[in-house]
């Protein structure tokens, strides 16, 4: 994996925009923003709705995903390409889903919906119909998903990376504070993890950071490559974020993205929690 | 407002009637383009006193922002198809009211 196989630019995505095989689609929790003006020719996915089994607390099984792509048009050969707002972090979460349901081709819109706002380029409002496929996935790759056992033993062996804000990884705060949503009954982090927010690999306008700059942030914080890496946040979007960086741009082989993050793992009887700005240990 | 969200909530609803303004630091505005116009669609990032990433918003039809935030210096930087605009703000408790033009 790399730059080249997993991100596309805006300059590119405008010229492909009707280009046979290539399907955008926007994704996002708050699909208003579709509603108002996408790229030409995007679909949506709704994370919510579209991502997350409405019953049982985890996202769609192999047959949902497989329903809703055959019912969105969209097919196993199709080059998909993912972009949204809030700096793609959903869009990454999709991308990660289209992974670990064993999608060939699928990329990220550089920068998402704002870099494309602030280039000014063109949107519509026009929602295009495509005809049903019959869409096949793969067993879920679990090579790229952690669970919340692969956490706790990976306290102190492997590398844990939390991509939330300092304070939330302090425990400061269980969410963004003017957010009033789910949370976890702890506060803290899982003890040995290092702090680096998801932020840090993005540039004002939304796009990645280069390969150079992205390595040397990692490293500096004290990411060991020569391990296994596990990334988490809050509600695992934000690590999708991450996840992409080390996996899918810089070529790290072993990198999985917990879904669970925070809101499970401060919620387990029984495990440890580190606070403070420190990675802390296990003694924690 | 859903219960599993990181995104931050519409511009344009009002304060919440749980959100005390005695308690919060409200940090809030417009965004201007040069001609005096509200800016719909503009990024706005509120950076802490480092400099570090806080949170960004998307303003409303009507160019409106809001963080909630706590006391001091925080910077305010709005992106758009217009230009990038802002500078550094200092806060207190309550509703804190800003024009950021973007050229």
């Amino acid at each position: 994996m790399s730059r080249d196989t997993a991100l596309v630019s805006a300059d590119w995505a405008e010229k492909n925009l009707e280009a046979p095989g290539v399907v955008f689609v926007e994704v996002d929790e708050d699909t208003s923003a579709y509603d108002g003006g996408h790229i030409p020719g995007a679909i949506k996915i709704d994370w919510k709705t579209d991502l997350q089994d409405q019953v049982r607390r985890d996202f769609v099984n192999k047959k949902q995903f497989e329903a809703l792509l055959s019912e969105r048009g969209i097919s196993n050969d199709d080059t998909v390409i993912l972009y949204g707002g809030n700096n793609n972090w959903f869009a990454a979460y999709a991308y990660w889903y289209f992974k670990l349901y064993g999608h060939g081709d699928v990329k990220l819109l550089d920068g998402g919906r704002k870099k494309w706002e602030l280039d000014a380029r063109p949107y519509s409002k026009d929602v295009p119909q495509r005809a049903a496929t019959q869409y096949t996935a793969q067993e879920q790759d679990l090579s790229i998903r952690a669970f919340r056992d692969d956490v706790v033993a990976a306290i102190g062996v492997k590398n844990l990376v939390d991509v939330r804000s300092p304070d939330e990884f302090a425990g400061r705060l269980l969410a963004p504070a003017h957010l009033p949503q789910e949370q976890a009954q702890r506060a803290g982090h899982v003890p040995t993890a290092i702090s680096v927010p998801w932020s840090k690999a993005a540039n004002e306008d939304g796009t990645f950071k280069t390969d150079e700059d992205l390595r040397d942030i990692y490293s500096a914080a004290g990411l060991d490559t020569s391990k296994e890496t596990i990334a988490y946040c809050r509600i695992g979007e934000r690590s999708s974020h991450t996840w992409f960086v080390l996996h899918e741009l810089l070529g790290e082989p072993s990198v999985k993205n917990y879904d669970g993050s925070w809101t499970e793992y401060g919620s387990l009887v029984g495990v440890p929690v580190a606070l403070g700005d420190e990675p802390g240990t296990l003694e924690a | 407002m859903s219960v599993t969200t990181c995104a931050a909530p519409d511009q344009a609803a009002p304060i919440p009637a749980s959100v005390d303004l005695e308690k919060e630091t409200v940090i809030s505005g417009t965004v201007l383009a040069t001609n005096g116009d509200p800016v719909a669609g503009a990024y706005v990032r509120l950076l802490d006193r480092t400099g570090e990433f806080t949170a960004e918003v998307v303003t409303s039809p009507a160019g409106r922002f809001r963080f909630f935030a706590a006391p001091g210096q925080w910077t305010v930087r709005a992106l758009s198809r217009f230009g990038n605009g802002g500078g550094e703000v200092s806060v207190a408790r309550g509703v804190n009211e800003f024009q950021v033009s973007v050229s």
